[in-house]
This record gives C-alpha cells, structure tokens and sequence, in this order.
C-alpha cells in the first residue's frame, strides 16, 4: 500500500474543477453535474454467516477491546470505522489505534463518520504509519496535518449521506466497525438514548452494522437482553465489549446549546424568518431544517414565534435536535422532529420519551443512491459556509486561508431541500465571506437559492419564483456581485491564496462522484 | 523625534478581534522593519504592509522596528493605531488620513428623530463595524467613560477614522467628548470629519456649551466647513438639574438634552432602583426644561441587557414622562425603544379620528371640533397631529393615510 500512488489521472469535471480519477488506487467518477450520475450493478453485500458460529445464549461480550478487534482479525491495510455521536466526547477511536499500534499493525484506513478536536492524538499514528489516511471529515489538527501534505494517503471527504451510499453501493469496503453505544446487551443490541453517554441515536452507524465485515459494539452500560428500543440490532455485530467509560458526557450533549447572543448573528436569524415568511414558505404544514449553529438555531426560535402568532404548525421539522425544538414539539407547534443528531439533554429525553421524536440515519435522510429519501421534501434549509462565490458555489471545509478545517456533515445533503438559505456574515474579522470564487467546491450553485447577510440578501438568479414573491420587499435584496462589492469595499480585495499543486484531499459529492480537490498549503 | 524608545498601541489577546497591536521604535540606520503576525495575513499580508510603509514615510521616518500583531483589523484601523504610535514619538501638526467615505458627507436636522442612540466604545472597533446595521437612529463614538483612562488618547484616532471611513448607513454620527474643559482636545479629533453631533457629558453650566462652541467656530474657520454641529448636553448632577433651563437654552445647536442617572443618582447619594422614584424630579425637570426650550429630552440607558421586558417597561415609563428617545448599550435595544417610543396601533387610530374630525370642521367652517359627544381642544389636536407625523415619517402609515383609509371605507 505504501508505494500506491495518492492520485491519478487528472480531468476536469463539470464545474470546471482539477480532480483525480484515481484515489488511493481505487477508480473514482468526476463530478458530472447534479442527477447525472447513475452507477449500475447490484448493492454491495456484507459476507454470509450462520448462527452456528455465535453462541447460543446470545452472548457476545469479550472482556477487552483489544481481544476483539484481534478476534476480528485486525492486520494491515483494514479500514476501520467509527462514529461521531459523542462528538468532542470520544473515547474509543484514540484507544482502537492505540491497539492497533501496539500490536504493530500498520496502513489501516480510518473511516470515521466525522472527526473532533479530541481526535487530534491520531496524528501521530497518522505520522507513524499506523494509519495510512482518513477517509470522513479532516478537522483542527488532522485538517492541518493534511492540508501541510504530510497524510500518507489521500484524504476522502465524503457528506453523511455520502458515506453510506459509499458503504452501500461498496465504494468503501469496512473489515471492522466499533459501534460505541451508551446502551447494549450482551446479544449486540444498542440504543444511544439512554445510559451515563446517551447521546440520543446511532445512525451514523446504521450503515456499517449492516454492511462491514466484523461489528463490535462497545459500552459502558450493559443491560439484560432485550435492550430497548434496539436502533442497531444484534443479529448484525460479532462481538460486544463492556468499558468502564465510552465517552465524556459533557462533551457529547453540552446541554449548553444556546440561542446566540451575537446581535450581528441575531439580525441575519430575522431576516432569514422575515424572508421566509415573506416568500410564503412558513405555512401550516410547512417542513424546515433547523441547524445546530447559533444563528440556525435562533430561526428555529423566530419560526416558532411566527407559528404561534399565526395558530400554524410545522409538520415536522428536521434536526439535529435541542432543547428549541423539543419545546416546539411540546408545544404542538411542530407535529414531529425527524432527528439525525441530538444535541442536547433535553433532545435526548425527547427522543427517549416522545414517540412522535424520531431518530433516523443517512438512510432514510440523505442517502442519494436509495429511491428518493426526506432531504429533497423539506420545504427550508438554513445552512452555513465558510464562503459562498458570486456563482453560488459554496465552501463549508477549507478556511479563508485554504487550510481543511472542517467536515461536510449532511450539508450537502440538505441542499436538495426546497429552498436552501445561507445566513452569513458578509464578512469575518476583515476576511471576506462573499468572494469571486469559492476555495473548494462543496456545494454547486445550482442548488443554493438565497445567501442571507446583514448587508443584503442575494436571491439565486434561477430562482425566478423567489425573486418574484420578493419584489416588493422591505429586506435589501440585493445581487450577488453587489454584496462581493460591498465586501471587498470594507475589507480591500484579498490576494489569492497560494497553493501547491500537489492534491491533498478530495471532495466526494453526494453520489460518490468527485466534486473537488483540496490542494496542499504553500509555506 | 524620540530614538530608540519602544511605544505600544492597540490591542492584542484572547478574545480581541477586528483590532491590531502595534509596537514601534526608532532607530537611527538600517531602514523599516516589519515584523507582520496576522489571521488574515494570506489575504492582506501585502496590503497591510503596503500601509504601514505609507504611514511611515508619511510621517518621514525612515528606519524604524514595527511589531505589528493583527486580529483582522480594518484599514481604518491600523492606519489610526500606527498614526498613534508615532505621534508618541514624532512631533507633528500632520494627520494621515485615508480618504472620507464620500456617503459619510450627510448631514442631519435639527428636528429629526432621535429615539435612540447606541453607545460604541471609542477603543473597540469591533463594535463598530456592524453598528450601522442595526439602524438606530444615531451612534455614539464614545470617547468618555467607555474608554479606559491609559486609553483614551489611542481612541481618538479610532474615532477620528471611524468618522472619515465607516459607513454608519444614514445614523446620526455623534461623538460623546470628555468632560469640559478636556473634552474640547477632542474636539480636533471629530470637528474637521464630519461629526454630525457632540454629547458633552456632566454638563453642569451654560458656559461649557459656549466653550465647546466657540472651539468648534475655530476649528470650522481653519477648516472652512460650513456644515451644522449640533450639540446634546448630558446632565449628571444635582448642580446640572439646578441649571437645566440655562443650558438647554444656552445656544442655538443645542438641539437635544440628555440625563445621565448613574452619576445623577450618585451625586444625589440616593440608590438607583428600578421604581426610579429617586430621579422622578429630575427627570420631570430635564423633559420641562426641554419642552420649553423647544428641543428633545432624551433619557438615560437601561443597563440591563438581557432583561427585554424590563427594557420595555422602563421605555414606556420614560415615554409617559415625555422624554422623545433614550440611550442603548447594545443593538438588540434598539428594535424596543423604537417599538416603545413610536406611537401604537390604538395611539395611531385615535390620532387619525382626531385629525380626521378638526379637517372635517374646519371644511365645514366648524369653530369647535367634537368627536362623537367629546369636544376636542386644540392641544390634544396638536399632539394627535404629531403622532401622525411620527407614523409617517416611520412608514407605519401612508403619507395619504385619509384618502387610503377612505377607500377602504
């Protein structure tokens, strides 16, 4: 594996962007335009088994985790996965590699559905070879690590409904996926909605349960079978492991998750409800997204006011849950939160003790290669970026300086809704956020309706309905190239940032198709 | 021109942003070294040096040490903290300026709405940037006591450039000065940029305005600038209320007084509370001293920022005195004083019928105007004509409010 090439074969895909049709070995589709891409062929399958291999009693527990990643036949060049539901509380993927090393295994794949600050110890087995490269999200240290070109391999970024049409359509082949669940049995059972790590659901791993080689679930709370309700099920793991501690609880559901305080970010949440309230998208009945972000999560509150006021409900509203839309839900102002990360305590309750609170994974939310799934109903999306270009395009991984920084999330998956909003600052502390053209791609234009910012709001030209519905407006609607104007007026034009042309990271869209690279940082 | 002594301004540290820290020493050879750390160096890292060079040989100085630390400042920023730097070591009449935004040349009236106005600390320019946004009617580049002490002659080249080079959208630009007789330094700073009016804190005598006047006379003449200062008094003392009419009254611009209560309540050694019942008389004394100079009252902050409601029902308190605006310390006030002090739905429907019958009875040659059974007496005429103009002029109703409202009839 160590003398595969990173890269190969560069073309230029249908946003005109330099990409590898070859990463890590391994063939790879450009970027070919939004539904354009159809794979054929059948759905990859995991290897058949009998139950004449698994005890009996139904019990699987192994005294380590050690042992069972060994029983599961860890060796060199696997690809291992894990799962961000405890989020900047982790504390299992660190411990895995540090067995791995331990046992001399090197040139794994490491292929998290997201990654923290609290990961950042990986990059010395990242140095050492333990771990050949990342395929997920590339945050704080990793990102940098990457961006200075030292990873091994090539780093995949991939959106959470990208990752399990990855798994699925078998872009991605897992050899072990350790489950940690705040709550299992000793048959493989597990739920996140309860025990001292509850953090709510686990469907980022829904799709390795289903689809890798061996399945090991660790906990920290162990319970009598049935364990109930069993979001993974138990006839789908190999072995179960009971730690003293699986994660940090204050770091998994902060229960500190605010509305912002910012008035900047307070004023973009206004005009963003104002918007669309005023382009008639706030309706009984209606459908939104609510993000986790300050200012997503101050819409969510300007919805709920809009919705009172007016004796309407949502008819569900999409999460990342909290505390704001449990309040909702308690309040009968939206009829379901369809629930793909939780956020806080008071979401985990919900989840645990409101029927019509429903945990749901990558399946059943964003998976492009499946027959349709809910991101495209939703009638609003209130997304953030890092940059957003005078042609839409938008930036949610690299920083102003180039540098990997941040994950995809289901960002891209959510851009399929019906209207998606940008609420950003025009600018950030003299960086600019509306520029000529975006440092990577993460998302094309096409699908980008409306940039709020507290300058102006610009309306996507293809969006003819909107700009219409809009005309006589009191917001300051705006164009695009005005609002980069007015940026680069307050803060100069920004020089441009130089990189090298080696490709250090590629950028998958949501059909597994590549969408962009990330080149390495000039010194 | 001091030689090899190291100055320092500005701001550096966790928590600062939108600034820059700037450290600078003369030295006799070798030329300009800059020592450049900032966020945003990829983007600006040439520009920022660019300027830096500018100001220097501006300024004539040719070899020099400059450790510059930046947190995403501004042009007008940086351009105001190496100004200051040097002006610790060089003696000058010469100021940099960037060139004036050409909309910042507005000007505004005297009689215009001033329900509220948003304190900027006059150091702290990350507060500025974005304060234009949240539309109050004026900003107060504060030069007082939201400046600490050791700070306060760093902030007037933020002000000076803050003026000249941010876009505050069509709010009144006001400078709070310090104190008179220190307050009339300042007075270089913003007279010649066009600072649209200037608060004069713990005013006390008319004799501080003429001062403040006659310095801007002297200043506009050098400058020849023709354009209106108009003045806002703050009272903050016993003595201040004592003389409340002989200031408002003291001078022609003085088109607004204020009360400041923290200091006011201090001075009195009463206790601020939130019935207010200690201030009451000097509250009743500002608005009647305002009312007959024929100018605004406008009343103190409400120092609580996350209490909304009470914000709300201190406004309405201050409303029902007859004070026409009041003081934020932060922008999410502003949207509540605003709703507060404007007239409401029921004040406006009222107005409406009452201007609606005098016309009716004055078309009919009517001497006396009644509504339904009530007579209506020519003041409460006259207030209701001044509601109507507010909601006007706030687009809360049409300029053609009659002709509409009798369609729909």
């Amino acid at each position: 594996m160590k003398t595969m090439k990173k890269y190969d074969k560069l073309v230029k895909n249908a946003l005109g962007r330099i990409v590898p049709t070859e990463i890590n070995g391994k063939e790879a589709v450009e970027y070919l335009g939004i539904g354009k891409y159809k794979p054929t062929g059948r759905k990859y399958a995991p290897p058949i088994v009998s139950c004449a291999d698994y005890p009996a009693d139904g019990n699987k527990t192994l005294p380590t985790l050690k042992e069972a990643l060994i029983r599961a036949g860890l060796k060199d060049g696997m690809t291992i996965s894990t799962h961000h539901h405890f989020r900047n509380g982790d504390l299992i993927a660190e411990q895995i590699f540090d067995i791995a090393h331990e046992l001399g295994v090197k040139d794994l794949m490491w292929f998290p559905s997201a990654s923290f600050e609290c990961h950042s110890p990986l990059v010395k087995y990242l140095e050492d070879g333990t771990i050949h490269h990342i395929e997920g999200s590339m945050n704080g240290s990793l990102g940098r690590f990457t961006s200075d070109g030292k990873m091994t391999g090539l780093g995949v970024l991939r959106s959470h409904g990208g990752r399990y049409q990855a798994v699925q359509d078998g872009d991605v082949h897992i050899d072990i996926a350790v489950i940690a669940a705040p709550t299992a049995d000793a048959f493989g059972n597990a739920t996140g909605d309860r025990g001292p790590a509850a953090c709510g659901l686990l469907g980022f791993a829904l799709a390795d349960s289903q689809y890798a080689d061996k399945v090991v679930v660790v906990t920290d709370n162990i319970v009598p079978f049935p364990c109930i309700p069993w979001q993974i099920h138990g006839n789908n793991v190999d072995y179960v492991v009971v730690m003293d501690k699986i994660g940090i609880p204050e770091k998994i559901v902060s229960g500190t998750t605010e509305i912002t305080k910012s008035p900047d970010r307070l004023l973009l949440a206004e005009m963003s409800a104002q918007f669309c309230d005023e382009a008639g998208i706030i309706h009984d009945g209606f459908s939104f997204q609510a993000g986790a972000g300050g200012t997503a999560l101050s819409i969510g509150v300007y919805f709920a006011d809009i919705l009172r006021e007016r004796g309407m409900k949502a008819r569900f509203a999409r999460g990342g849950s909290n505390k704001y839309l449990v309040n909702m839900l308690e309040e009968g102002l939206t009829e379901y939160i369809l629930d793909g990360q939780t956020f806080d305590l008071e979401g985990v309750r919900s989840m645990r003790e409101n029927p019509n609170h429903i945990n749901t994974s990558p399946f059943t939310s964003y998976n492009y290669h499946g027959k349709g799934n809910f991101a495209s109903m939703v009638d609003v999306a209130i997304l953030g970026a890092t940059e957003v270009d005078v042609n839409f395009n938008a930036n949610v991984v690299t920083h102003s300086d180039g540098v990997l920084l941040h994950g995809i999330g289901g960002w891209q998956n959510c851009l399929f809704s019906k209207c998606t909003i940008l609420p950003i600052p025009l600018f950030r502390d003299r960086i600019p956020v509306v520029i000529d053209e975006v440092t990577t791609i993460c998302g094309p234009g096409e699908l980008i309706d409306v940039i709020v910012t507290e300058r102006g709001i610009a309306i996507n030209p293809l969006r003819t309905d909107l700009i219409e519905k809009m005309k006589n407006s009191t917001l300051p609607i705006k164009t695009i190239q005005e609002l980069k104007a007015e940026a680069e007026a307050i803060c100069g034009v920004p020089e441009k940032i130089a990189f090298e042309d080696e490709i250090v990271a590629v950028v998958k869209w949501v059909d597994g198709t590549v969408i962009d690279s990330v080149r390495k940082i000039k010194k | 021109m001091e030689i090899n002594k190291i100055v320092s301004i500005g701001n550096k540290g966790k928590g600062v942003r939108s600034d820059c820290f700037v450290s600078l020493e003369i030295i006799e050879t070798g030329g300009i070294h800059i020592e450049l750390v900032s966020k945003v160096k990829v983007l600006y890292g040439r520009s920022i040096v660019k300027l830096l060079e500018e100001i220097l040989s501006f300024f004539e100085i040719k070899h020099a040490k400059v450790g510059f630390e930046d947190s995403g400042a501004l042009p007008f920023l940086i351009a105001a903290r190496m100004e200051a730097a040097i002006k610790l070591l060089v003696k000058t009449d010469k100021n940099f300026l960037l060139p004036m935004l050409p909309q910042n040349n507005y000007q505004t009236t005297k009689e215009r709405n001033r329900y509220s106005r948003l304190y900027l600390p006059g150091n702290t320019s990350s507060l500025m940037i974005n304060a234009g946004i949240h539309k109050p009617d004026g900003i107060i580049l504060d030069l007082e006591d939201a400046v600490a002490p050791d700070k306060k002659y760093e902030a007037s080249f933020v002000v000076r450039n803050a003026l000249r080079n941010l876009d505050f959208y069509g709010c009144e630009r006001m400078v709070r000065i310090n104190q008179v007789p220190r307050g009339l330094d300042d007075l270089d700073f913003i007279v010649p940029h066009n600072v649209n009016l200037i608060l004069i804190p713990k005013c006390e005598k008319a004799e501080e305005i003429h001062l403040v006047n006659k310095k801007i006379e002297e200043i506009s003449a050098r400058y020849t600038l023709y354009n209106s200062i108009w003045l806002m008094p703050i009272i903050e003392s016993a003595l201040g209320v004592m003389h409340a009419m002989e200031i408002a009254t003291a001078a022609n611009n003085v088109v607004a007084m204020a009360i400041g209560l923290e200091d006011y309540t201090a001075d009195l050694g009463a206790k601020r509370t939130a019935e207010a019942t200690e201030s009451f008389f000097a509250r009743s004394t500002i608005v009647n001293a305002c009312r007959a100079a024929g100018i605004q009252a406008i009343d103190s902050v409400f120092s609580d920022v996350a209490d909304m409601e009470g914000l709300k029902q201190n406004v309405l308190k201050s409303k029902a005195l007859g004070f026409d605006g009041m003081g934020c310390i932060h922008p999410r006030q502003i949207k509540v004083v605003h709703e507060s002090f404007t007239p409401d739905a029921v004040e406006i429907t009222k107005a409406k019928k009452i201007v609606k019958a005098f016309m009716e009875a004055q078309e009919k040659g009517l001497g006396v105007v009644s509504l339904g059974t009530k007579m209506i007496d020519a003041p409460v005429v006259k207030r209701a004509e001044k509601t109507i103009e507010v909601a006007v002029s706030l687009g809360i109703i049409s300029k053609n409010w009659r002709d509409e409202d009798n369609e729909k009839i």
